[in-house]
């Protein structure tokens, strides 16, 4: 280990709320949270729907300022400002069409002036990272919607990151091809080292991928219960078989069941089961 | 791509075939028959005259698609980038767009007076706004998963604009374009057609007036081979700009 803190991200008393519009009344969206994330794990966020997942994730990265409470990164606070060292990967297809992979992998890069000759390597070993490199020259409509995440992907690592935040990623993908890229995901971050946190609905990839998984109450989103997996390291997709991951995925779902409920009622869809 | 060129083969021979029953049908009176037509087009861009006219035409037609195009963009772009603008906007551009230009024409008249700039601003007010309303609706359909992708590569407004945001919305802006050409070449030519002492639009107007069938369709004949021609370069841009999108 390094000689850098343990703690990457903390959380401390982290509020968000909405200002309402036109009328509306405000919405409170999360928290107040307490999070600490260390440096080199996989955390993942479960919850329901509608309860600012994808909010914390803004909160984490700096897209978003929190309505209170503090954000700090690497011992420094963050205010509305994206920090170096920090990726992102959408649930939305997010390549740009106009580019072929390689030059969609070559953007950020090139974005910051760096010279042709490091482009050149730095995108070669991404796209073979990814699996990419016979497709170079294709353009992301000739794609699959898993090869274009995965563009996706490799144009967030080739920045190298210290930080992998992933917005239900393979939320538009097959469950074969999320079970595939789950492995992927975990390659990934044991290969890059880097920090990843995982937003999803999905319990079983919750289960299977993360050393730690928080899970979210109906909103406004606050933390519930945190569930440390204690897989070793070298994991992939087939712990699924594993007597743990069934226990691990009853206890989210445990813990989930009663706030999905209360998630839908808020929505105004009614439920038989209001134990 | 072989079979579509087939296609368009097929589907010309067709419209010739239905031209010529439809002259047999009605008669020289009302119509002239492909072949007619055909030959006096080619006579027509052998004779001077009609470059003289085809000259006024495309030179007014070419300042006024510059004044539609620049005009509908920056138009366009100010009206998807300012949210609230682009609502109070919207209707008022719609409507613009679909009522009949042509009831305009006395006022473009009182302005411009006889000559090419009546004939501009009659192209300009056609071409204007269908460019204004792609442009606008280009940049407002730009995914918002692009604004995400730019804020955390730390990307400043103006790279964001010019490096994502620009090249996301240009396939459509270049839609808007090819339909706000094609409406200028309308405009331009209807203004020909009422006050005008040159341009190809009158001469299509002299032809009606001594009623010769042949020259009419011939002029129509060579406008409309004009226009398709523009319209397909456009097309084929914009297919290659969307890469299979």
């Amino acid at each position: 280990m390094d000689d850098r803190a343990a703690t990457q991200i903390s959380l401390r008393g982290v509020t968000k709320v909405f200002l309402g519009h036109e009328g509306h009344p405000d919405v409170h969206a999360l928290g107040p949270i307490d999070l600490d994330v260390t440096r080199g794990e996989f955390f993942t966020v479960v919850g329901p729907s509608g309860c600012g997942k994808s909010t914390l994730l803004d909160l984490l990265s700096g897209m978003t300022a929190a309505t209170a409470g503090t954000v700090t990164f690497d011992g420094k606070a963050l205010s509305g400002t994206v920090p170096t060292g920090i990726g992102a990967v959408f649930q939305q297809d997010a390549s740009f069409f106009w580019l072929n992979v390689f030059d969609n992998v070559a953007f950020g890069l090139r974005r910051r002036g760096a010279p042709r000759a490091e482009v050149e390597a730095r995108v070669k070993k991404a796209l073979a990272f990814m699996g990419l490199t016979g497709f170079a020259k294709a353009y992301p409509a000739q794609l699959s919607g898993g090869m274009r995440q995965r563009v996706c992907i490799a144009r967030t690592l080739v920045l190298e990151p210290e930080v992998l935040l992933l917005d239900e990623p393979f939320g538009a993908l097959d469950q074969q091809t999320r079970l595939l890229m789950g492995d992927e995901l975990l390659r990934i971050w044991r290969e890059t080292g880097a920090t990843v946190v995982l937003i999803t609905h999905a319990l079983d990839e919750a289960a299977m991928l993360s050393d730690r998984v928080g899970v979210i109450s109906a909103r406004p989103g606050r933390f519930i219960d945190i569930v440390a997996t204690g897989w070793p390291r070298t994991r992939d997709s087939r712990i699924v078989s594993d007597a743990k991951f069934g226990a691990i995925t009853a206890r989210l779902w445990e813990k989930l069941r009663g706030e999905s409920i209360r998630s839908l009622e808020a929505a105004g869809i009614p439920t038989d089961n209001n134990k | 791509m072989k079979s579509a060129r087939f296609d368009y083969l097929l589907f010309a021979a067709g419209l010739l075939l239905l031209w010529q029953l439809i002259y047999w049908a009605v008669g020289a009176e009302v119509l002239s028959s492909p072949l007619d037509t055909i030959a006096r087009a080619v006579e027509l861009l052998r004779a001077p005259e009609f470059w003289v006219h085809a000259r006024a035409t495309t030179s007014a037609f070419a300042v006024a698609s510059v004044i539609s195009i620049a005009g509908g963009i920056v138009l366009g772009l100010w009206l998807g980038l300012r949210r609230f603008a682009g609502d109070v906007a919207s209707p008022i551009l719609g409507s613009l767009y679909s009522i009949p230009k042509i009831t305009l024409y006395p006022l473009i008249l009182l302005a411009f007076g006889l000559g090419v700039s009546a004939k501009i601003a009659f192209g300009v007010i056609h071409g204007i706004f269908p460019v204004a309303i792609f442009t606008m609706n280009a940049v407002r359909n730009v995914a918002p998963v692009y604004h995400r992708t730019a804020h955390v590569m730390r990307l400043s407004p103006v790279a964001t604009a010019a490096t994502i945001m620009a090249p996301a919305a240009f396939p459509e802006i270049l839609a808007g374009i090819r339909v706000g050409i094609a409406l200028t070449l309308l405009g331009t030519l209807i203004g020909e057609l009422f006050a005008s002492t040159s341009g190809v639009g009158f001469a299509l107007v002299r032809a009606m007036g001594i009623h010769n069938v042949t020259d009419i369709l011939a002029l129509t004949l060579l406008i409309f081979i004009f226009a398709g021609s523009i319209n397909v370069s456009l097309q084929i841009i914009e297919r290659w700009m969307r890469h299979g999108r």
